[in-house]
């Protein structure tokens, strides 16, 4: 596998998953950038891999454990937050305001 | 019974059972129904008391060193143990917390009636970490359990308190929090520096104390932070403002407990730590004339304020200010009878202090109010309550005999010699302390009986329990005060050890230094 | 020992039955007799006013009913007996100490007290000639009073605490007189102001009552802190309180007359001027009268308020060694004498009266240790427990029959006013004969007083010759002995001569008190017509017994400081001098009194003039109050309290601190939007500025 290609699409990855935290409101649709990032991020350890040893690879599994359980646990809290305000709308979304 | 127990081989394993036997004890009371929890606190803190009394027999009297000692590693590679060890100071703090414990648990035997578990696992908690405070030896350990106590006491007057407990508990807290974080750094800073100097990290005490007078120009700034730490615990002014509030709004058993024992960890640190550590600093004419001016402010202040308190506890938590400034002027004064004076007074205060707060709360459950308005001619319906209310009392204002006397009468003897205008002025501190307690006395058990809910106390004079809560530390007011001698002897050594220790070292160092060979004598 | 008597008393001592003689290590007996007494005493007293605590609940019932039944029984067995006791094993330790060896003073050590480094107190107890002397008066004048009391107190329902505190007074007297250093002195020197502070507050229902109590505790304390840095002093110096070391060892390491040695003695003289009620820390005494009358008589005239004198007799080579400290001492008592003296001329209660009587007579027996006379001193002291003892129980006896009528009749008059009373004599025969008996000790008739005073004054007299400002002392104490009897016999004439001021109804019910009351009177009266044979002069055909008895006691202290005695026709016309002042001040306080109409206390016109200012007692207590009392408080309440604490500690510091960090947190709360997106720019800004760092530096 090349190397410089596959880092690039994984930048490319991780920015639109950025882009997508920045810009939109609704909590899944940012939930799923997220989701985005860390597969970005698989995807370099991956590519690294292959010059620095298994560790890269083995990284990508716990990075998928994780992402497993954040899914588990922010989709908990989206319905939590959905019963409580109908909305997922991160405007509506603001109880942390100092 | 020292030949008893040196078969049992008690001073391998006896610090450690005080350490982990209260705190295994809270697993039953979390897994017992909440109505027994103040029955298997009683036990256990009995159980640990009782354990804790081989010390009396098992410590030897004639020598200064740390005895029961043991060092097991904890994390070796910051140089951090698990190093434990009794001396003669520390003896009598590590008895005195463990006997005030059952009596704090019977004390809130129907005084505390929401959330029973939680209350008795944080004082069963309470318990090993002021055990653990007055045996540590490693400076990281030491840290760790002074702020380990803060914690349940921050629960116990913010769960368990009174009306306006929140103010206080936090004001509690961040007093003590500041001061401890201080030292915090202090110690950080003194062993990353003597790490710097000698190659090795370590937290020992011991080795600190070899090593303490090559800090050179740091020094004065870590004894401020230990000093300030250990200053805002005992508390002397002005730091002391926390402990009035603190008192008048913790339950019986946190005021009991703050006043006999939390308050001692703060003198306890000077004697320990800041004093022995720092002596070039402590013992420096203008350290010295400053916390001598500032014990004598304290005395003076504590009580004169405690006399125009309308509140009793408010009035007893002024009076620990008094009373903490004769101990700190005995440590600051430095001969063998002032420090020896320091401790009894420390241990003077925990019992009749102690008794003092059971007493106005044992009141408190009866009629629901700590105002001296309220009272009055109280001696006439309850005559057991104002005996011992009267017996206390004068154990408090040191009459003679008794054994607040022994302690202050020490203090200021052993003080007159280098500071006689200071003990001039502190010894009419006892006509004040008269004042205050005597009128107090006056206020709620003499005078006029009036009101119809006093009237209506009579027939509800103390029961068995209240009595077996009090008696003891009555027994022991009576027995310090005339036969002091077998806990004097027991202190002695290293009360004559501290006061060696508090020498500046100047001299020595310097010359081991080889840079200066001017000595500060 | 025998040395110090006579042929024939000595052989008389030789004929004791050894049986009757008790060696002084049975000193602690002493101690304990009452100790007991007021333990057992103080368990009847809770056992009686509620349930036993310790106990099952039905073997507590069975209990406390046997109490209450018992307990009066018990109680007065037990609180007088013990004392009773204690009088004889005094007496044969009396005895004892004659059969000694040695003329030196016998420590029983009963344990060590307070060791520390080389600090050394022994719980010690020391029988000496001195110790002797007061314990025989302590437990003699005590069990008197205490069998007075019996009758005294019957109807009171607080009888069982009233004796267990009585028997705890007599404990802590012993230990004063009996301790072997300063510590051990101190113990019953502030175990006896407990007590007195106590039994004044016995009625403690009365505000006033627990009031002077409390007074009476604070003023002491202030005398007692001078005793305590006294002490200090004491200990840096020579490194011992123990007396027999002390006083052996400190005029060696101070010089005669240096400063230090006058303070040690002033702080000394400042505790007993609190114990002793003397200039300025006498106010207490006055208000002291709130308690039973029997406790004015033990304690606030025969025992307690003599521990000053005590101590300074007991330190007399100290006081000895410093003349400007003596001459102090000396012109403190006799000012006081005077100015006491004064106040008693125009009080109306007939406690009152005594109680200036007695700071007065006090001021005497400091003017007598004050000029080196330690002996003269320590003679009135005894005399004086007498007399005073008398007057103040026949008073009492006085006030029980004004109560007991006024009860009967229901009526609300003050019992001890004497312009309440009035011709008493008739109902009370046995009270006046007695009562004038003690009258004319106290005037200066040649009675017991008469011999102690006299010898004072003519003592006062000698050193004159050495420091003229005695010849003034001597002056003010004539004067002061001529308004003695003066205030005396007014004090006699209003309450037994005279017409009744009763009231007709009440009149009837006045009658003589028990047996159990008169009797103690009796013994008191025949001591005080014979007291003064103890240390009668050679002029009246004496030896002075005492005198020689002290001089183990006074010897070291007479190197320093040896007043003499006028000889001659001096002597004489000194004795003369006293007595017509006696006279004079008997008649014209009789005279004046019997003379003048007095009105019943309830309709009594307001004081005027000078009198007014006596009436009220110059106003010291006022002054006190106004100059050191209040503005202490408002300076603790105002300044301290709310001032320091309150606005500057929390104010400033705590709630200012608290404040700065609250205003730091409101900045930064401004970025707390609550908006994720914000947060993540932040984020990603952030991230984004550590990765240009990072390449940037890399």
């Amino acid at each position: 596998m090349l190397l410089g290609p596959s880092l690039a699409l994984s930048a490319v990855l991780f920015g639109i998953g950025v882009i997508g935290v920045l810009v939109r409101r609704n909590a899944i649709v940012i939930f799923m950038c997220v989701e985005l990032m860390l597969n970005a991020v698989n995807l370099s350890f991956v590519a690294l891999s292959q010059y620095h040893g298994v560790g890269g690879r083995v990284m990508v599994f716990f990075v998928m454990t994780v992402a497993a359980a954040e899914a588990a646990v922010g989709l908990a809290i989206m319905i939590a937050v959905f019963r409580h305000l109908e909305s997922v709308d991160l405007k509506n979304i603001n109880l942390l305001h100092g | 019974m020292t030949d008893f127990l040196s078969s049992l081989g008690y001073a391998q394993w006896i610090i450690p059972v005080l350490l982990l036997v209260p705190v295994a004890g809270i697993l039953p009371i979390l897994l017992a129904p909440a109505a027994q929890a103040k029955r298997i606190a009683l036990v256990v803190s009995t159980v640990v008391f009782v354990v804790s009394l081989g010390l009396w027999w098992a410590f030897d009297a004639t020598s200064g060193n740390f005895q029961f000692a043991a060092t097991l590693p904890w994390m070796p590679f910051w140089g951090i143990y698990y190093r434990v060890g009794i001396d003669g100071i520390s003896l009598f703090m590590v008895l005195l917390s463990t006997a005030m414990m059952p009596l704090a648990v019977l004390g809130s035997w129907h005084y505390i009636t929401k959330a029973e578990r939680g209350y008795y696992a944080l004082l069963l908690a309470m318990t090993s970490g002021m055990v653990g405070v007055f045996v540590a030896l490693d400076l990281f350990l030491f840290y760790f359990f002074w702020e380990l106590i803060l914690i349940p006491m921050y629960f116990i007057i913010g769960v368990w308190g009174g009306p306006n407990r929140l103010y206080a508990t936090i004001k509690f807290f961040l007093y003590t929090m500041f001061g401890s974080l201080l030292m915090l750094v202090a110690i950080l800073l003194m062993v990353w520096q003597t790490a710097h100097t000698t190659g090795i990290v370590s937290f020992d005490y011991a080795f600190l104390l070899e090593h303490a007078g090559e800090l050179g120009s740091a020094a004065p700034w870590y004894f401020a932070a230990f000093a300030l730490a250990f200053a805002i615990k005992v508390p002397m002014v002005p730091f002391h403002t926390w402990l009035p509030d603190a008192h008048t709004e913790a339950p019986t058993a946190g005021s009991v407990l703050l006043a006999a024992v939390l308050l001692k960890m703060g003198t306890y640190g000077f004697l320990r730590f800041a004093v022995p550590l720092f002596p070039d600093v402590a013992m420096s004419p203008p350290v010295t004339a400053l916390f001598i001016s500032l014990a004598v402010i304290g005395i003076i202040h504590g009580a004169l304020v405690a006399m125009v308190q309308p509140d009793v506890k408010r009035l007893v938590a002024y009076s620990s200010v008094s009373h903490m400034g004769f101990a700190m002027l005995g440590i600051w004064a430095a001969t063998v009878q002032s420090v020896q004076g320091a401790l009894m007074v420390m241990i003077g205060h925990g019992l009749a202090t102690g008794a003092l707060f059971f007493l106005v709360g044992m009141l408190y459950e009866r009629r629901h109010s700590r105002m001296f308005a309220d009272f009055g001619g109280l001696a006439r319906v309850i005559p057991l309550f104002s005996l011992m209310l009267t017996i206390t009392a004068l154990a408090s204002i040191g009459l003679p005999g008794l054994s607040g006397f022994v302690g202050e009468f020490l203090v200021l003897l052993g003080s007159f010699e280098n500071h006689p205008w200071a003990t001039g002025i502190a010894t009419t501190g006892v006509v004040f302390a008269a004042a205050y307690m005597l009128w107090a006395v006056q206020r709620i058990i003499y005078n006029p009986l009036v009101q119809p809910e006093n009237k209506a106390l009579a027939g509800h004079d103390l029961n068995l329990r209240e009595v077996l809560v009090v008696l003891p530390l009555i027994f022991g007011m009576i027995w310090l005060g005339l036969y002091p001698k077998p806990v004097l002897r027991r202190m002695e050594a290293a009360a004559t050890r501290f006061v060696e220790f508090s020498i500046p070292r100047a001299v020595t160092v310097q010359t081991a230094d080889g840079s200066e060979t001017e000595g500060a004598k | 020992m025998l040395l110090t008597l006579a042929g024939p008393a000595a052989q008389a001592l030789e004929a004791v039955p050894r049986w009757l003689v008790l060696h002084p290590h049975w000193v602690w007996l002493t101690v304990a007799l009452p100790l007991a007494g007021f333990l057992i005493n103080g368990k009847l007293a809770i056992a009686a006013s509620g349930p036993v605590p310790l106990l099952p609940p039905k073997l507590a019932q069975r209990i406390t009913e046997m109490v209450r039944r018992y307990q009066h029984g018990i109680v007065t067995v037990v609180g007088t007996g013990v004392l009773l006791a204690a009088f004889v094993v005094s007496l044969m330790l009396f005895l004892g100490f004659q059969f000694l060896d040695t003329q030196s003073a016998y420590v029983l050590r009963l344990w060590s007290w307070i060791p520390v480094g080389r600090f050394q107190v022994d719980m010690a107890l020391q029988v000496d000639q001195l110790s002797l002397v007061m314990l025989l008066v302590v437990t003699g004048v005590g069990s008197l009073i205490h069998l007075f009391s019996v009758g005294y107190m019957r109807e009171d329902p607080g009888y069982a605490r009233y004796f267990a505190y009585l028997n705890l007074f007599i404990a802590f007297m012993l230990v004063l007189v009996l301790g072997s250093s300063f510590l051990v002195m101190f113990i019953g020197w502030e175990g006896v102001g407990l007590c007195s502070y106590l039994l004044i507050g016995f009625w403690f229902e009365d505000k006033a009552n627990s009031d002077a109590g409390k007074k009476a505790f604070l003023v002491n304390r202030i005398g007692d802190v001078g005793f305590m840095i006294a002490m200090f002093m004491i200990w840096t110096t020579v490194g011992s309180l123990d007396f027999s070391t002390v006083l052996r060892e400190l005029p060696a390491a101070v010089p005669v007359g240096g400063a230090l040695i006058t303070a040690i003695t002033m702080f000394l003289f400042l505790g007993a001027t609190g114990k002793s009620a003397q200039i300025p820390l006498y106010v207490w005494l006055p208000d002291a009268m709130a308690g039973p009358t029997p406790v004015s008589a033990l304690i606030h005239a025969a025992t307690m308020v003599t521990a000053g004198v005590y101590l300074v007799a007991r330190t007399g080579v100290l006081f000895a060694m410093a003349p400007i400290s003596s001459t102090i001492v000396a012109g403190v008592g006799v000012v006081t004498a005077l100015f006491a003296a004064s106040m008693a001329l125009r009080q109306y209660d007939i406690k009152k009266v005594l109680a200036y009587s007695t700071i007065s007579q006090l001021g005497y027996m400091f003017l007598g240790v004050g000029t080196g006379a330690f002996a003269a001193g320590i003679f009135h002291l005894i005399t004086h427990a007498f007399f005073k003892a008398l007057l103040f129980l026949g008073a009492g006896s006085v006030i029980h029959a004004m109560h007991h009528a006024y009860h009967e009749v229901h009526s609300s008059e003050d019992a001890q006013d004497m312009r309440n009373m009035g011709g008493l004599r008739k109902a009370m025969p046995w009270t006046t004969v007695l009562m004038w008996i003690a009258a004319l000790a106290i005037a200066g008739m040649p009675l017991s007083g008469f011999f102690s005073k006299d010898e004072i004054l003519a003592y006062a007299f000698g050193r004159g010759h050495d420091n003229p400002v005695f010849y003034l002392y001597y002056v003010l104490g004539i004067v002061t002995a001529l308004m003695t009897a003066f205030y005396m016999a007014r004090l006699m004439a209003m309450t037994f001569h005279g017409k009744s001021r009763t009231g007709a109804d009440a009149e009837p019910y006045l009658h003589e008190a028990p047996w159990i009351m008169t009797g103690p009177l009796v013994v008191l009266g025949i001591l005080t017509v014979f007291g003064g044979m103890i240390n009668l002069p050679t002029w009246a055909g004496g030896h002075h017994w005492l005198q020689s008895w002290l001089l183990p006691i006074t010897a070291t202290a007479e190197m320093y400081l040896r007043p003499e005695l006028p000889h001659g026709t001096t002597e004489y016309v000194l004795i003369g001098l006293a007595l017509t002042a006696a006279l004079v001040g008997l008649v014209a306080g009789y005279r004046l009194t019997v003379g003048q109409t007095i009105v019943p206390a309830r309709d009594a016109p307001e004081e005027r003039g000078f009198w007014k200012v006596l009436y009220h007692k110059y106003y010291v207590d006022e002054l006190y109050d106004a100059v050191i009392v209040r503005p202490l408080i408002l300076f603790s309440q105002r300044f301290l309290w709310k001032g320091v604490d309150t606005r500057v500690v929390d104010g400033v510091f705590v709630n200012g601190s608290a404040g700065i960090s609250r205003f730091l947190g409101q900045i930064g709360s401004r970025f707390q939007t609550g908006q994720l997106g914000f947060y993540v720019l932040l984020f990603v800004l952030g991230a984004l500025w550590i990765l240009r760092a990072m390449v940037g530096g890399g």
